[in-house]
């Protein structure tokens, strides 16, 4: 099962390192990453997807890593949660049209354009995402580059429709 | 005092050492300086000290720091890197330390500027002594440790994310007393963490206010004293009956300071079925890592068990604790029918477990035992009777063959005026014997018995038990080396027994020796197994007493 961690560590050399081989000593395996400065000077978070049965040694582990400052485990029904992702897709004169409007549709945008492919940014959840993915598959999908995935806690009474938009 | 190795990146560190109060004892090896700084640590309760060069200097020293960290010992391992500028490029004893001493380390420094060092060094010390206790690296490219810098009052200002908590909570307390009260048989399961917290005095007195038996892991031998009326020994894969037996039909088993390792556990589905636990560490990551817990306890076991202690006498007086007849009529008479045991004939050959007896009649118990890892360690735990903590130093959790002769160093090191004697095995012996060289030149006189039965033994004894007795590369021969004229050579006195009945004279030889290290070759039977033994991934229901149960 997935679970989002969100990492709050000191932003000092070597941290991700210590983070990311203690998952690998303790046999868990990182689905995606992310990691970024913070508001704060000298924090970072690091947002983890990990594939575990349950997180609470994980937690503990972490807590372990004296670098480590907060842990907080974002269940999917109160967290935002957002990817980016770049796509290039097979395209011709013919589809062009149709893919751009399927772009948009998901308020991804063009970003680069040759005679036989179309590139597209796309960011969102990683539901709407692989959504997007499986319209323009058919074309045929010549690239695909993800980011880790970012979340934060949600604080809002959003409900979920709403954030699906 | 410092136990360590110069070399071209430390040599700037080592320069101001001649000026310096500090002793430094030279060993002849640095994984042999490092057993030696956890000898220092585990004998004295301080944080050791190692030091090392660059390169195989610092490699050299990542079998001590996985073992300091298995075992939750102090220790700061200070390492001369390359200089900054020349880091990455694989320059002349380059190697990537801190990234190897990652997962063998409780935390790792790379220092990058000198005026860093107050707080880094203050700061590992810190981290290595509080909490659970473990390993720590700081190493220092030659650059820094060649730079000027201005001495300003180290600070922990550093270590934000870093808060051990050292208090139980009350409402775990007083639902772990009720608990306790409530039951019918308990155990109390002790681990090293009581050792490490100093916590010695206060198990004593809880046991005796809740009337519960005591057992202690390897890490634990001496936390309490094996002859009190409610001692039952070490439990696990070699433990004793009772103790082993014990847990298995405990109501509820109060874990202090012990991590529930698989040598303890055996099969863990099948260990203490019909127990309630009550878990209490310092590193809440060990609670529920092997087995759920009713009750988790974070905190420091020194002052949980005082709060445990507390609670209970708010609630009636120390006096009035429960009977619990049935309970410990049963483990008296487990005692009785299942005893640890062995036979020694009077023609010999020798056992180890005699000669343990023997060291232990002529000197009232009164000394610091070190070991190795194998059969000889689990005789030396089951037949020393222990009654001091910090009388045992070995190597448990990662089971470092050759431990013995340096940790024995070291100890002795920190404790001049006490015996220190080490039982080692003659495998184990060879791994690390040339630092006996370290402990003639620096006037650090151990004890160290060699037991010989010309093998690995307890590999040995899987293979005969296992692998249909097909010995494969466990026979080290009996007649090379010559362990006296090899102790000699190093400048200890070396002596030799393979009857019986020269074991006290030898042993009354040693004693008297106060000036130099002294060697025992002991003879022992090559054929002789160490049980009790629950077989690897076993139930510890199935307790194998001797060969004959197999």
């Amino acid at each position: 099962m997935q679970h989002t961690l969100s990492v709050t560590v000191e932003d000092k050399p070597g941290v991700l390192a210590r983070v990311s081989a203690m998952f690998s000593n303790r046999g868990f395996n990182i689905h995606s990453l992310a990691v970024g400065p913070t508001h704060v000077e000298g924090r970072s978070r690091i947002t983890l997807v990990v594939d575990a049965p349950e997180l609470e040694q994980l937690k503990k582990q972490l807590h372990k890593l004296v670098n480590v400052i907060k842990v907080q485990e974002l269940s999917p029904s109160e967290t935002l949660e957002s990817e980016v992702m770049l796509v290039r897709i097979s395209c011709d004169p013919a589809t062009r049209g149709e893919i751009s409007d399927t772009a948009a549709l998901f308020s991804a945008r063009m970003i680069d354009l040759s005679p036989n492919t179309i590139t597209i940014e796309a960011s969102g959840t990683p539901q709407q995402l692989a959504s997007f993915l499986e319209h323009v598959r058919p074309y045929g999908i010549v690239e695909l580059v993800k980011s880790g995935r970012v979340a934060v806690k949600k604080l809002s009474d959003v409900s979920p429709s709403l954030r699906e938009r | 005092m410092i136990f360590g190795i110069p070399g071209g990146a430390i040599l700037p560190a080592y320069d101001p050492m001649l000026d310096s109060p500090i002793r430094h004892i030279l060993a002849r090896h640095e994984q042999g300086a490092g057993h030696m700084a956890e000898g220092y640590a585990m004998a004295t309760g301080r944080v050791g000290v190692a030091m090392a060069t660059s390169g195989p200097g610092a490699t050299n020293l990542i079998t001590p720091l996985q073992n300091a960290k298995m075992d939750s010992t102090p220790l700061v391992a200070i390492t001369g890197q390359v200089a900054s500028s020349a880091i990455g490029s694989d320059a002349f004893q380059e190697a990537y330390t801190t990234g190897l001493a990652m997962h063998c380390t409780k935390h790792s420094y790379l220092v990058t500027d000198a005026e860093e060092l107050p707080d880094v060094i203050h700061e590992a010390f810190h981290l290595a002594s509080t909490g659970r206790p473990g390993p720590v690296l700081v190493d220092i490219p030659k650059d820094v440790l060649n730079q000027n810098t201005q001495w300003t009052e180290p600070s922990l200002a550093g270590l934000p994310g870093y808060k051990p908590t050292s208090h139980g909570h009350p409402k775990q307390i007083r639902a772990a007393v009720d608990l306790i009260e409530s039951s019918e048989r308990p155990v109390l399961y002790v681990g090293g963490g009581v050792i490490n917290a100093g916590a010695s005095g206060e198990l004593a007195e809880f046991a005796e206010i809740i009337n519960a038996p005591v057992v202690t892991t390897l890490m634990a031998r001496g936390a309490f004293p094996d002859d009190h009326r409610l001692a039952l020994g070490m439990p696990g894969m070699h433990g004793t009956y009772p103790a082993t037996t014990a847990i298995q039909n405990a109501d509820v088993l109060v874990a202090l300071g012990a991590r529930f390792d698989d040598r303890v556990t055996g099969k863990v589905d099948a260990f203490a079925p019909h127990a309630k636990v009550i878990h209490v560490d310092v590193d809440p990551a060990e609670i529920g890592k092997v087995r759920n817990t009713e009750i988790p306890i974070v905190g420091d076991a020194r002052l949980v068990i005082q709060a445990l202690i507390d609670r209970v006498l708010s609630l009636r007086d120390a006096s009035k604790a429960p009977h619990r007849e049935p309970w410990i009529a049963q483990l008296e008479s487990w005692k009785t029918t299942h005893p640890l045991s062995y036979e020694q004939d009077a023609d010999g050959p020798i056992k180890t477990q005699h000669f343990v007896e023997r060291l232990h009649a002529l000197t009232g118990g009164e000394a610091v035992i070190v070991s190795g890892v194998g059969q000889h360690q689990m005789w030396a735990s089951q037949f020393w009777g222990f009654s001091e903590p910090r009388s045992w130093v070995n190597s448990g959790g990662l089971g470092t063959m050759g431990f013995a002769v340096p940790a024995a160093i070291g100890a002795k090191a920190a404790r001049p005026d006490d015996l220190v004697f080490a039982l080692d095995g003659d495998g184990c012996f060879q791994m690390t014997f040339q630092e006996l060289i370290t402990a003639a030149t620096e006037g650090i006189p151990v004890k160290v018995a060699v037991f010989n039965n010309g093998g690995y033994g307890m590999v040995k004894q899987w293979q005969n038990l296992f692998y249909d007795g097909r010995l494969s590369a466990t026979d080290l021969g009996t007649t090379v080396p010559d362990y006296p004229g090899l102790a000699e050579a190093m400048g200890c006195v070396g002596l030799r027994v393979d009857h019986p009945d020269q074991i006290d004279v030898a042993i009354e030889k040693a004693l008297a020796v106060e000036d130099r290290p002294v060697v025992v070759e002991v003879v022992t039977d090559p054929d002789e197994m160490c049980f009790p033994m629950v077989p690897a991934g076993g139930s510890n229901d199935d307790v194998v007493m001797g060969p004959e149960d197999l």
